[in-house]
């Protein structure tokens, strides 16, 4: 897009393209999205299997090939320790030279660092913590029990596999999104796509910074295209257990409110469906889909454990799939929150102008850190990174990587 | 608004949410210190009272002082003066989900017409007692229905109830662990 509105640009990539879904992504893991919805500018999918769900690596081969059909101007092998304002712009240090630079859009991710509780320095130190991104695969945990914190797409795949690996697996839950694979016959996506849902501007979510951290939804991505919620994970064996509150003289403490955390995600999940309900009945009655469903409610455990002692044996392992932060200790420019969150207007960065921001949550709307969600966010920062240009000064020559 | 004007549940949400936008400004006058006082009277006859707080970054009080008288029933060999300690717990409880549904009722432009809450706290007494160790001394369980008659669906009305839950100091006290010190001065 930069290219069409004829503005000289460089991309820099610390490994290979999509390096993250090379190198920081779970053995198993595939996108939750399916194919015919990881479509980017111009380069949709065009396999065999539209409905299925790419894996991590499928998906980092897609990115490459829409870097080299677009002929994006990528500096592989480039890793970006600075960057700093400087008169009239940027300067961007890299381990391959520097850079002076009008404008910068920050395209590193929401996802560089697993955010992990304060309370991980009072687990006892002989059992094994492990976050996402070191976790691979469940033969790599140890025998015998593990926790698992965090009930996100992250928390319910990792539960499920590793009970299935034979480990006894409990699963703390905090606040949730249930979500069915599929909802009257389609892919559950493919409404929160049609029913204009996923295309909600940012001005008009009324609690934006509550959307912005919303977990990841409670699903996974099969050939079987299966619901993967926690009555399933119950049925399978999985004990569930209320937040993680507190660790005490090696005690867990989990909350007593699990049974609202449940109900609270099946209000939330019925509201959505009545959303898509009713923008069927009024703006698409003639379309093909099955009747209206409602899934069974999310039954609390018989009885539920409010404390286990991680001193006995019976845990030998916790999994924190307790979310992701973006990184951003390279950024020497003082545009962040008390909460290390970048300030910014839908993408432009506050205090910063020429600095933009793409692919965080809820950037510009619903959709923005889905895959398709990128063009059209880049299409409004790049009218406005253009007209930014229009009115800056001129900047000296560019330096130069290599 | 236009909703919000319409129903009357006598909270005022508007004041309530100006509130939360002055204090993300001020996050030093979010810090409240809530206080009270116990004076033992007699046997496990004791009388509580509350009046001064700290918030909004100052010294605050109560128009007039409150007082609780406590105690226990005759089948524990006291003279039941007031409510048991453990009673008091579930009025909190219960006060502070009720309070809390008027709140998010208001805000979400349903008109209530009656909010009733019963309550019930689980106890094997063998913990207290000391008979078994196992047995802790607090409730195993508590269960909370709200019987709510408002211009609403059940499925609205099932809502404002997990929100209020979401949104309770008493409910969070009671549900997570609290860090307790407790000196002799």
């Amino acid at each position: 897009m930069l290219s069409e509105h004829s503005v000289d640009h460089v991309l820099l990539e610390r490994g290979e393209v999509a390096n993250s879904w090379r190198c920081e992504r779970w053995d198993s893991l595939c996108l939750l999205t399916p194919n015919w919805q990881s479509r980017l500018p111009g380069y949709p999918y065009q396999g065999a299997d539209p409905g299925g769900y790419m894996t991590a690596h499928e998906l980092a081969t897609h990115i490459s090939g829409f870097a080299a059909a677009s002929q994006a101007p990528v500096r592989t092998h480039t890793t970006v320790t600075a960057l700093r304002r400087m008169e009239g712009g940027y300067h961007v240090l890299t381990d391959r030279g520097e850079l002076r630079c009008r404008s910068v859009v920050l395209a590193s991710g929401a996802a560089n660092l697993p955010r992990v509780p304060p309370l991980r320095s009072a687990v006892p130190p002989e059992i094994d913590c492990v976050t996402p991104h070191e976790y691979g695969n469940p033969h790599r945990l140890p025998p015998g029990g593990v926790l698992v914190v965090g009930a996100s797409a992250t928390g319910v795949q990792l539960a499920r596999e590793i009970h299935q690996s034979g480990r006894p697996v409990t699963l703390s839950v905090g606040e949730h999104v249930r979500l069915p694979r599929t909802y009257r016959g389609r892919d559950v996506l493919w409404w929160m796509e049609a029913s204009g849902v996923w295309n909600q501007k940012y001005t008009e979510i009324a609690e934006l910074e509550r959307a912005r951290r919303l977990p990841s939804p409670q699903l996974v991505g099969t050939p079987e295209r299966a619901t993967l919620d926690l009555n399933t994970l119950r049925v399978a064996g999985i004990e569930l257990v209320g937040r993680l509150s507190l660790i005490r003289d090696g005690r867990a403490l989990f909350s007593g409110g699990l049974a609202n955390q449940l109900a609270l995600a099946d209000l939330k999940m019925n509201r959505l469906l009545d959303t898509f309900d009713a923008w069927h009945r009024s703006s698409s009655p003639d379309l093909q889909c099955g009747p209206v469903e409602r899934f069974e409610p999310t039954r609390p455990p018989a009885s539920q454990r409010l404390t286990i002692d991680l001193r006995s044996g019976e845990i030998r392992s916790i999994v924190w799939a307790t979310g992701f932060r973006p990184d951003y200790r390279w950024l020497e420019i003082p545009v962040l929150d008390n909460h290390g969150e970048l300030r910014h207007d839908g993408g432009a960065v506050l205090g910063a102008p020429g600095l933009y921001a793409v692919g965080l949550p809820v950037l510009r709307r619903r959709k923005s850190t889905f895959i398709l969600g990128a063009e059209d966010d880049a299409r409004d920062i790049v009218a406005h990174l253009v007209q930014f240009l229009a009115g800056a000064a001129p900047l000296a020559p560019t330096g130069i990587i290599e | 608004m236009e909703q919000l004007n319409r129903v009357n549940n006598g909270v005022n949400v508007q004041a309530l949410l100006d509130a939360r936008e002055a204090l993300r400004q001020a996050p030093e006058a979010a810090e409240f210190t809530w206080r009270a006082s116990c004076k033992w009277k007699n046997g496990t006859f004791a009388q509580s009272t509350v009046r001064g707080f700290r918030g909004l970054g100052q010294e605050q009080s109560h128009k007039s002082e409150f007082s609780f008288e406590t105690d226990h029933p005759e089948v524990f060999a006291s003279e039941d003066r007031g409510a048991t300690p453990v009673e008091l717990v579930l009025v909190g409880l219960a006060s502070c989900l009720t309070a809390g549904v008027a709140a998010v009722a208001q805000n979400r432009g349903i008109q209530l017409r009656s909010v009733e809450a019963k309550l019930e706290g689980k106890m094997n007494i063998y913990g207290i007692l000391g008979v078994d160790s196992n047995v802790r001394n607090g409730f195993d369980d508590i269960s909370v229905t709200f019987h709510i008659d408002a211009d609403a669906s059940r499925q609205e009305i099932e809502a404002l109830v997990a929100q209020s839950q979401k949104r309770s100091a008493v409910y969070d006290i009671v549900t997570n662990p609290t860090s307790v010190t407790v000196e002799v001065a």
